[in-house]
């Protein structure tokens, strides 16, 4: 049997709306998945720092307050720099549609809003394992324009 | 492996992982390891019953040992879900004022297939955690019963942690861990009753045979005793007749750990099933097992 796939769940930012990264960490977790959550209030370079000791393969960033805008980009572009290009990133919240692109581009794989069912997080998650395995990198230093929903 | 010896993160995070998923022989220390001096010892391990506040003390001690000069690495277990294999990891929480430190590492670990409270890979873990510098390793188990006394296997300290307004008793008496403990803190002292759980569990101690351990009152959310709880920790001696049963303990886990990993485990279940005994099934295994060292 493969290992289980270890994911963070974690809360970037001042954001203190955690009901959905818990639903989300349950979720995974309910899919057999290894989850860690950070909890509220992390830096980016905290994030980056536990997704690198918890040698997780999956990091889910959630964010309601409005600073995913900022705050997403600068975590991928520190997991680049920190040489774990290969972790895949994905994320949920309050995210206007109009804001998403930016956010593909930045590295994010997927963005789920309000009323995202388990099925399908959970279904990413299988898709991202598939690719994985076929060799296809989609982590959020890859060259890839990929990204869930297209 | 090399990576992590070179003090590189990554690296230690990719070793530990192959640690886990049993991708990793025996660990040589690294050519340049300087082994600690005699006197200190290494791995403190943290069990009591799940919401007592382990993690929260446990950030309160990194906070102590770092301030000293050490280089912290924690171990927090948690259950694996025997459904479906999953597991919320969720000791990191506690621990938002470690989180960034250089000089802590920090890793959640679930119990996969094994049923202990602390899987047998831990011990490989800390193994190398030391080869690679890491002065001080807590290790933070599950707190489930019976199962909970498995940490005396590889800690070199225990420390037991209860809470008032459990509504059960003592919790950890049954379990036979409270005589092994080598210090017992009752957290949670701002809350009623804190100062009752402390004398019960002085009760249910003077019963027992061996020399009790010292039992503190703290509160890891007003700071209350806590000092003293650090210093208790920096002090604390093993407790008589405790090292054996520590022994004991490592043995039993290095047996388990061997059946769970025998590709044989499958086979031996279905002979269970079949009707025949759980020893006779047993039996052919380490039949098998001396056969492949005489091969050897
Ligand atoms: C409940 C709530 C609160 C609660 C939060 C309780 C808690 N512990 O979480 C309280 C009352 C504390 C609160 C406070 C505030 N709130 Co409020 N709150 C909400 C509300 C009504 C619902 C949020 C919620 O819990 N939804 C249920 C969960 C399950 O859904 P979810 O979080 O969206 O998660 C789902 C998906 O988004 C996705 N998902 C989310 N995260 C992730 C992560 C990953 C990895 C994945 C895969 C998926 C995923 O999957 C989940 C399941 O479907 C929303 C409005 C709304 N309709 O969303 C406003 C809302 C988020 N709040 C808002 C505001 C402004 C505030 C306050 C600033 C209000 C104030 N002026 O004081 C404060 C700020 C608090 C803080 N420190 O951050 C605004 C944010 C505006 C913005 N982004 O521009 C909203 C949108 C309301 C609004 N329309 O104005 N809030
Ligand atoms: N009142 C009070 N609550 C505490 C104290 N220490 C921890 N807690 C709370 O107890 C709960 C469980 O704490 P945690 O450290 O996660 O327990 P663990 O499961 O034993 O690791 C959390 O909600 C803490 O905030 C304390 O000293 N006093
Ligand atoms: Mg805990």
């Amino acid at each position: 049997m493969a290992a289980p796939l270890r994911v963070v769940v974690a809360k970037p930012g001042l954001d203190g709306h955690d009901r959905g990264a818990k639903i989300v960490a349950r979720a995974l977790r309910d899919a057999g998945h290894e989850v860690i959550y950070t909890g509220l209030r992390r830096t980016p370079e905290q994030i980056v720092r536990i997704v690198m000791d918890e040698d997780a393969q999956l990091l889910g960033l959630s964010s309601l307050s409005g600073a995913h805008a900022h705050l997403f980009p600068i975590i991928c572009q520190l997991l680049v720099e920190a040489e774990m290009g290969d972790v895949v990133v994905f994320g949920g919240g309050i995210i206007p549609t109009n804001d998403r692109p930016a956010l593909y581009e930045a590295g994010v794989r997927a963005v789920f809003g309000p009323g995202t069912t388990s099925t399908e997080i959970v279904e990413f998650i299988e898709t991202v394992t598939e690719k994985t395995n076929s060799g296809e990198s989609i982590g959020c230093g890859a060259k890839t324009d990929w990204h869930w929903g297209q | 492996m090399k990576a992590a010896f070179d003090g590189s993160r990554r690296g230690l995070a990719r070793a530990l992982s192959h640690i886990e998923n049993n991708q990793m022989g025996s660990i040589e220390p690294p050519s340049n390891y300087i082994p600690p001096d005699k006197n200190e010892w290494q791995v403190l391990g943290v069990t009591g019953a799940p919401g007592v506040g382990k993690s929260c003390l446990v950030d309160k001690i990194i906070q102590h040992w770092i301030e000293q000069g050490h280089k912290v690495a924690i171990l927090a277990v948690d259950p694996t879900s025997p459904v479906t294999g999953g597991a919320l990891l969720g000791d990191r929480l506690r621990m938002s004022n470690s989180d960034g430190e250089e000089s802590v590492y920090f890793r959640s670990i679930a119990t996969r297939k094994h049923g202990g409270s602390v899987p047998g890979v831990v011990a490989k873990m800390l193994e190398l955690l030391i080869f690679c510098g890491w002065t001080k390793c807590i290790v933070e188990t599950v707190g489930a019963g019976q199962g909970e006394i498995r940490v005396a296997a590889i800690a070199d300290r225990i420390l037991l942690v209860e809470a008032p307004g459990r509504g059960d008793g003592v919790q950890a008496e049954k379990a036979g861990l409270i005589e092994l403990a080598d210090l017992i803190v009752v957290n949670k002292s701002d809350l009623d009753g804190a100062q009752r759980t402390a004398d019960e569990i002085r009760q249910a101690l003077q019963v027992g045979a061996t020399s009790p351990p010292q039992i503190l009152l703290a509160s890891a959310a007003t700071g209350e005793g806590i000092e003293e709880m650090c210093v208790s920790i920096d002090q604390m001696v093993e407790r008589e007749g405790s090292s054996r049963a520590k022994l004991l303990e490592r043995v039993k886990a290095v047996h388990e750990q061997a059946l769970l990993d025998s590709p044989q485990l499958e086979n031996i279940l279905e002979i269970v099933a079949s009707g025949t005994s759980a020893e006779m099934a047993l039996q052919a295994l380490d039949k098998q097992s001396q056969q492949n060292t005489q091969k050897e």
